[in-house]
């Protein structure tokens, strides 16, 4: 009955893994020319999950009702919230997939299937209640990326980008297994209930290394600086659709894990692990600003713009409260929606040829030859910059609302000083595009559902955006109350 | 009396084989003396009772790990004679790190003397049953409690094998492959012809 009960909770895991079987034998029967069959019917997968794992968000579902397999597993709210935003962030790559890959012939029936066992690992890792399952999940997912982020192995950035990820990526996971091995040491329990328990009656020397160990590790995961390195090199190297995929559903998963970990496992002790996250959010913030500014390559700037970005996350969980959560949980939302809409116009930025074109010099003038093109990604770096009629400043605002809410002052002036900064250079590309010398580099055609994603994401960012805010906030409310949940 | 026996036995043969694995000049011979190690180690852990160990060794190590290595030994052409050129010159250096494992053994056995660490207590879920072995023990952990984390691990070993295939298999033009249908449906009256050539003439083919 226990298994049976667990089997249910877990329904949207088993589903993903199932399916993602079978379309694996349709891979292989199939062959490369079923890729875009096996495309669509893994945005078709991701849907049904998306719609399973709904219900618990709204109805903020939270407690033992939803903990499986002796509390490994949750699909509580909160982790709901993540799954959604993961699986909206994997379709968003199948969907642009095709059209990118099949101009080089680098459409295999494996992309898809790997974007599906990456969303397994990362539904794993947000619902993960235990060290075993954050490890099992995050594994999962950054094996699958390493694969993807090298699959054009015609192009030798590609195969660059990913021998790096592997290489670093596997050293930040052997530092997180540290950290693991040493809190299951010196806690006695691999369960996050048991080692807010054990933590409790206070912290000893060996523990608060195995603290310091899993935050460094997933601070490698979601970019923040001073684990920040590889985060250019491999957003420039890989397909720019895998890219869209990194700068979305990994990070959501990962910035995720990194909020269980920290509220829940390490909750009883927040003075352990708050220093080092305000530490990594302010030098994620300023190196994300400066590194920006020198950058010519459109995908090398929204990198240091996703490190940036996660820096302002990280305000809203080094306030250790629930409105800090719920903060952070909306600005990843609109982060999502940002990521979309920049690397998807980056995607639509093609020569003649149908090359892609990447160097920002090369962008001059788009205003008057592609003047949709140019609006969507002007909107897009003002709302980056956190510029007010756009919905990017709403993700600032509750992060800095937060912030100082807790008390934490120096750390929101420090933050929306460093924001000025930043908006140089999201503001120099606006004013490439708009005021430059038209270089009529970006000549090609766009595919349509390029066209049609482009126009919702950049609607969602768009002033309009502001409709949803009372939505938004309902949705992250509920997420957050289910992580401060403590049975 | 033949526990100590056995162990003397094994513990003498591991540290023998494995002297030779180092000494060997033929690369052969060494993965063969190492083979010989792993067995007599896993002789050691029955010996202690730790049983799924010992299969483990037999079957990751030996099995696995030093069958890969006769492999890579015999199917790359390294020269040998010249790895061992660098021994004398990083001599200095290997002693360095042999007395640094040294001195970490001599500080871990003293740290252990002193009295343990103050580790947590394990929780009582994972606690051994009393009259089981090993590896049903670990077993009726693996497929009840962490059933969902060990099918998940298989997912990730599914993933790794389809990403090794991803990243290296290609298709090219350029190989005549074998066809082994056509091969075999090929029938003794298609391939072969029966002539009687008369005295002094040639056959036309």
């Amino acid at each position: 009955m226990e298994l049976l009960r667990s089997l249910q909770i877990t329904l949207a895991e088993e589903v993903l893994s199932v399916s993602g079987l079978v379309l694996l034998l349709v891979a292989a029967w199939g062959g490369d020319k079923a890729a875009r069959l096996i495309s669509i019917l893994s945005v078709a997968v991701l849907a049904v999950c998306a719609l399973i794992a709904a219900p618990a968000l709204c109805g903020s579902a939270m407690g033992p009702d939803v903990t499986a397999f002796a509390g490994q597993y949750r699909a509580d709210a909160f982790a709901a919230f993540a799954k959604l935003l993961i699986y909206a962030g994997a379709g968003v790559t199948l969907i642009v997939a095709p059209a990118f890959f099949e101009r080089v012939r680098g459409m295999r029936a494996e992309f898809p299937l790997l974007v599906l066992f990456a969303a397994l690992g990362m539904g794993i890792m947000v619902s993960a209640g235990d060290l075993l399952a954050l490890y099992i999940g995050l594994e999962l997912n950054s094996l699958a990326s390493y694969v993807l982020a090298s699959m054009l192995r015609s192009d030798e950035r590609s195969a660059e980008s990913g021998l790096k990820y592997f290489v670093l990526g596997s050293l930040a996971s052997g530092i997180l297994l540290y950290g693991v091995s040493l809190t299951y040491g010196f806690t006695g329990t691999t369960s996050f209930e048991g080692i807010r328990l054990a933590l409790g009656h206070g912290l000893s020397t060996g523990a608060t290394f195995g603290v310091v160990f899993v935050l460094a590790g997933l601070a490698f995961k979601i970019s923040a600086a001073p684990f920040h390195m590889w985060t250019p090199d491999v957003y420039e190297g890989a397909p720019t659709p895998v890219t869209t995929f990194f700068a979305t559903a990994p990070k959501v998963a990962a910035l995720s894990l990194l909020m269980r970990v920290s509220l829940e496992a390490f909750g009883a002790q927040p003075h352990a692990w708050q220093q080092i996250v305000i530490f990594a959010a302010l030098l994620s913030i300023v190196i994300g600003a400066l590194g920006a500014i020198g950058q010519n390559n459109i995908k090398r700037l929204m990198a240091y713009s996703s490190i940036n970005n996660v820096g302002f996350m990280l305000i809203g969980l080094a306030c250790a409260n629930q409105p800090g959560a719920a903060a952070m949980l909306i600005y990843l939302a609109i982060y999502v929606a940002m990521s979309v809409a920049g690397f998807v116009a980056v995607l639509m930025l093609k020569d003649a040829d149908g090359e892609p074109v990447e160097a920002i010099s090369d962008m001059a003038g788009l205003s008057k030859t592609r003047p949709g093109l140019a609006a969507a990604l002007a909107a897009v770096m003002f709302s980056l910059a956190g510029i007010p009629p756009l919905f990017g400043f709403w993700g600032k605002f509750v992060v800095f609302q937060a912030a100082v809410q807790a008390n934490l002052l120096a750390l929101a002036a420090i933050g929306i000083a460093a924001s000025v900064i930043g908006a140089f250079y999201y503001l120099k590309v606006v004013k490439v595009l708009y005021f430059d010398e038209a270089t009529d580099k970006v000549t090609g055609k766009s595919d349509l559902a390029h066209t049609v994603l482009l126009v919702i994401a950049t609607l969602f960012i768009s002033p309009l955006g502001y409709l949803l805010t009372n939505w938004l906030h309902g949705l992250a409310g509920n997420a957050a109350a289910a992580l401060f949940h403590v049975a | 009396m033949i526990q100590a026996i056995a162990f003397y036995l094994f513990a003498t043969l591991t540290i023998f084989s494995g002297a030779v694995t180092i000494l060997a000049r033929n690369p052969v011979h060494s993965v063969l003396w190492l083979i010989l190690a792993f067995f007599n180690a896993a002789g050691l852990m029955i010996l202690i009772g730790a049983e799924f160990i010992a299969m483990l060794l037999v079957i990751v190590y030996v099995g696995a790990v030093a069958v890969l290595f006769l492999f890579v030994v015999m199917m790359l052409d390294i020269d040998f004679a010249q790895l061992r050129a660098g021994f004398i010159k990083n001599f200095p250096l290997g002693f360095a790190l042999a007395f640094v494992l040294l001195a970490e053994l001599v500080m871990g056995v003293g740290a252990y003397k002193a009295g343990g660490l103050a580790l947590g207590t394990p929780d009582a879920a994972t606690a051994p049953v009393a009259g089981l072995s090993n590896t049903a023990a670990i077993g009726a952990l693996l497929y009840s409690r962490y059933l969902f984390l060990f099918e998940t691990a298989g997912i990730i070993l599914l993933v790794a094998m389809i990403g090794a295939i991803v990243l290296t298999h290609r298709q090219r033009g350029d190989v005549r492959g074998q066809k082994p249908s056509s091969q075999i449906s090929r029938r003794p009256e298609e391939a072969t012809i029966n002539l009687q050539p008369e005295v002094g003439k040639g056959v036309t083919l």
